[in-house]
């Protein structure tokens, strides 16, 4: 892949972060509604074993809850790009050795 | 269909995370072996691409949404085992980050749509390549797709009724149903972005 197919996916994936997700449904998914419909939502609810720096893809402080979720999404998909093409690099190095 | 802390007890997760770690730590000696120098920066596009794919919920019916999950598509663009590490660096970055699932239950999410959503349909999809034919392979992309989706959701409802959360006569059904549907999304956006590439880089789809 050369560096202009490499920036242009990475443009592609950004600007869904950045300008699709916060219009995302903001519906319970699959496994919620499920929950919420069989009885065992508040099994859930309970204190989360890490916290997160980031919780619900909305950036702590924002108040405009789009633009929390687009920074969150477009801070994420950066940072995910960085540790999915890190451990490539990092495997494909452990490789040659 | 990320599990949060607390819909899984001990019994159940455990089992999931040594399952996991045991599968990830297989899939990444089984990429080394084969990692080419143009996969590497295409792993981070591809899961970059599905991380923010998987923020966008598409309402599937009244006050219900789904989303995409990936592991079809980073399957066939990577192989099976370099695409199931790319949804597991996706999930573990939502469970850190993002609190979407929770870290004991990051075993069963990565055994979920990693393991199985990844590596189970891309096995779907070559028994389905070869009933289809080749040439109109799109076709067993989406319904591996499919597929894909609805085996997850019926693992999902397995690890809750193994840990007594809800019993599997109750959540199979229910997380099967639910998933019927939202797997049609997954089928749409893995055969419109495989087929896109077909299209223009065919090169880049490793099977």
């Amino acid at each position: 892949m050369g560096k202009k197919e490499i920036f242009f996916g990475l443009v592609v994936a950004v600007f869904l972060a950045l300008l699709i997700a916060p219009l995302a449904s903001s519906w319970p998914d699959g496994l919620e509604r499920v929950a919420e419909n069989k009885g065992f939502l508040e099994k859930g609810e309970v204190k989360p074993a890490v916290s997160s720096p980031i919780p619900d893809y909305a950036w702590p402080g924002i108040k405009n809850e789009k633009v929390a979720t687009s920074i969150a999404g477009a801070a994420g998909t950066l940072i995910v790009f960085g540790f999915g093409y890190g451990l490539a690099f990092v495997i494909k190095k452990l490789r040659k050795k | 269909m990320h599990i949060p802390d607390g819909f899984l007890t001990a019994n159940t997760w455990v089992p999931a995370w040594v399952i996991s770690a045991g599968g990830i730590g297989y899939c990444l000696k089984r990429t080394a072996q084969v990692l080419k120098d143009r996969m590497v920066p295409l792993m981070g596009i591809t899961a970059a691409f599905v991380f923010a794919a998987q923020m966008i919920n598409f309402p599937v019916m009244g006050g219900t949404s789904g989303h995409f999950l990936g592991g079809v598509l980073t399957a066939i663009l990577l192989g099976p085992h370099a695409g199931a590490i790319v949804i597991a660096v996706v999930l573990i970055i939502q469970c850190l980050i993002f609190q979407d699932g929770g870290l004991t239950t990051l075993g069963a999410n990565i055994l979920n749509m990693s393991l199985i959503g990844a590596i189970g349909g891309y096995v779907l999809y070559s028994l389905f390549k070869r009933v289809i034919g080749a040439q109109r392979k799109v076709w067993a992309v989406g319904l591996a797709a499919w597929f894909s989706v609805v085996a997850a959701a019926a693992a999902c409802a397995v690890e809750l009724a193994i840990s007594g959360t809800s019993p599997l006569q109750i959540a199979l059904p229910a997380m099967a149903g639910v998933h019927v549907l939202i797997g049609i999304g997954e089928a749409i956006i893995t055969g419109l972005v495989i087929g896109f590439i077909m299209k223009v880089r065919p090169d880049l789809i490793s099977n």
